[in-house]
């Protein structure tokens, strides 16, 4: 074993977080969204240890959500990236294809993957836990949807910074989702979080569909102004990341991005 | 005379303050092969790139089909087409999948039966059915150009376009540009650093040089202003900073 040899890989990736800022924010990152998850959890579990309903469904039922969230986020910058190591990216813009047209089908793309994971999920879920996702009823497909939806907004918002910021910021595609996590409060109520992160989860639709499932599995009652707060709150989301994704787009071709983004 | 297709007017695009065209005009006229000669760094794919949308101009306006390029954008590029070595195809997919998916993506009709036959000139039988990863880069090369014939493009841009094939199937993939051309007026902006493929195919070309077009004429007017036999020595002169040839 020669330690020169071993010295130049590690010089060959520590070169890399030397210019790369994503990369050495990626070291901070995980560890930081971690403590803050499950630092809430704990404040949650001390303070209502007593009274927790169904806390199988509160949890296993929370997971498999923030997995549709998750799979809607990865079905459209999943599907850019691999235009990206393909080098495929001109061959679709330098086509009749307009950037609408290529978020529709992503978003499409992300659908049937989210159906295909959840299919997995539940019938694990229902294996494993004998947790049957089902027990929230009709009020799941509203909420789902609305999950799918901030899924495709969080997935956009990374897909135009990826091709904006090229394969530097890449690990977006994994990592941006996370920093949405503490402030949707999927496995905590938004009460457990402080006063000035309320207000800032209060503008997250994720944290209103959260918010409405636990009051399904707690109330038994449909809650239809979180769906509403949720649903609005998507739509305003979604079109102005979309207007943003077109600007993002001219503004890669006006700095001729889009055919390097790949290099 | 011949209707041209395609029409740069004072084509400019700076990065910065790096200048990579400068102020260039040209046309390609219906049935025309014009090629584009340059050293490294010249200009040539950011032309192509201008050509295709994928770069937005500082400057200039590009018209093709009569049509300015920013207006109809998706009318004009679903009757162009292109090929570069530097361009791939989905990876994971057998090369009958990608011209698939190039086929719908351009709205074409009989595709099984264009498919066949793309694959049949191009002599890509005994490599339909395998995954693109696994293509050699002649294969691949192949594959490219398949794609861009596919569409039966009316303007059809080429940069390098024969770089990694062997000269048979080069050979033969000179010849299907020709035919394209008599049998529909097919137009081509061709790129190559190959002077006697270069001289053997264009009608005209023009010569970039830090992105200004420094000599522009048919290979033979190059050759007998620069008193020179071989277009390889005009190129070597041009490129090292010799007079430009003025029209």
């Amino acid at each position: 074993m020669k330690f020169h040899r071993i010295a130049a890989l590690l010089s060959r990736h520590l070169y890399l977080y030397r210019r790369s800022f994503p990369r050495v924010l990626e070291i901070i990152y995980w560890p930081f969204v971690d403590l803050v998850i499950w630092g809430f959890i704990t404040v949650y579990l001390e303070q209502y240890k007593g009274s927790l309903p169904s806390f199988v469904t509160f949890f296993l039922g929370a997971l498999i959500l923030w997995d549709i969230l998750f799979r809607a986020q990865q079905g459209i910058t999943i599907s850019f990236l691999e235009e990206i190591w393909s080098r495929n990216l001109m061959n679709l813009f330098a086509s009749p294809l307009k950037p609408s047209e290529f978020l529709a089908a992503t978003m499409l793309l992300s659908v049937a993957k989210v159906l295909a994971v959840s299919c997995v999920t539940v019938v694990a879920a229902l294996l494993f836990y004998s947790f049957n996702v089902f027990v929230l009823g009709l009020s799941l497909v509203p909420f789902m949807l609305n999950l799918i939806v901030a899924g495709w907004c969080i997935g956009v918002l990374t897909t135009g910074l990826i091709m904006r910021y090229g394969q530097e910021v890449e690990v977006l595609a994994w990592g941006l989702v996370f920093l949405f996590q503490p402030i949707s409060c999927v496995f905590y109520p938004l009460r457990v979080l402080p006063q000035w992160l309320q207000t800032i989860a209060w503008m997250n639709p994720a944290a209103h569909i959260f918010e409405g499932m636990r009051a399904v599995i707690t109330t038994g009652k449909f809650p239809l102004h979180e769906l509403a707060w949720a649903s609005g709150l998507n739509a305003l989301y979604l079109a102005a990341l979309v207007l943003w994704f077109h600007m993002m787009f001219a503004t890669c071709k006006e700095k001729g991005l889009l055919v390097r983004v790949g290099e | 005379m011949a209707e041209a297709v395609v029409e740069v007017h004072n084509l400019s695009k700076r990065f910065g303050t790096f200048t990579a065209v400068d102020g260039i005009s040209f046309e390609i006229q219906q049935g025309e092969i014009l090629g584009l000669l340059g050293p490294n760094g010249a200009g040539k794919t950011t032309t192509i790139h201008m050509l295709l949308g994928m770069i937005t101009p500082t400057s200039g306006t590009i018209r093709i089909f009569g049509l300015p390029f920013d207006d109809h954008r998706e009318e004009i590029l679903s009757q162009v087409n292109f090929s570069s070595t530097y361009v791939s195809l989905p990876q994971a997919l057998t090369v009958e999948e990608n011209l698939w998916v190039v086929a719908k993506l351009y709205g074409l009709d009989r595709v099984s039966s264009r498919i066949d036959q793309i694959i049949k000139r191009l002599e890509m039988e005994e490599f339909r059915t395998k995954i693109t990863r696994r293509l050699s880069s002649g294969q691949m090369t192949r594959l490219t150009l398949a794609k861009a014939f596919l569409t039966e493009p009316k303007v059809l841009f080429l940069d390098e376009p024969t770089g990694s094939l062997d000269p048979d199937i080069a050979e033969k993939t000179r010849a299907l540009i020709k035919e394209m051309r008599r049998s529909s007026g097919l137009s081509v902006l061709y790129t190559s650093h190959n002077m006697r493929e270069m001289e053997e195919m264009s009608d005209r070309i023009i010569f970039l040089s830090r992105g200004k077009i420094i000599a522009e004429g048919s290979a033979t007017a190059i050759k007998s202003r620069f008193g020179e036999t071989e277009l390889e020595e005009v190129f070597l002169k041009l490129a090292r900073g010799g007079a430009p040839f003025h029209r």
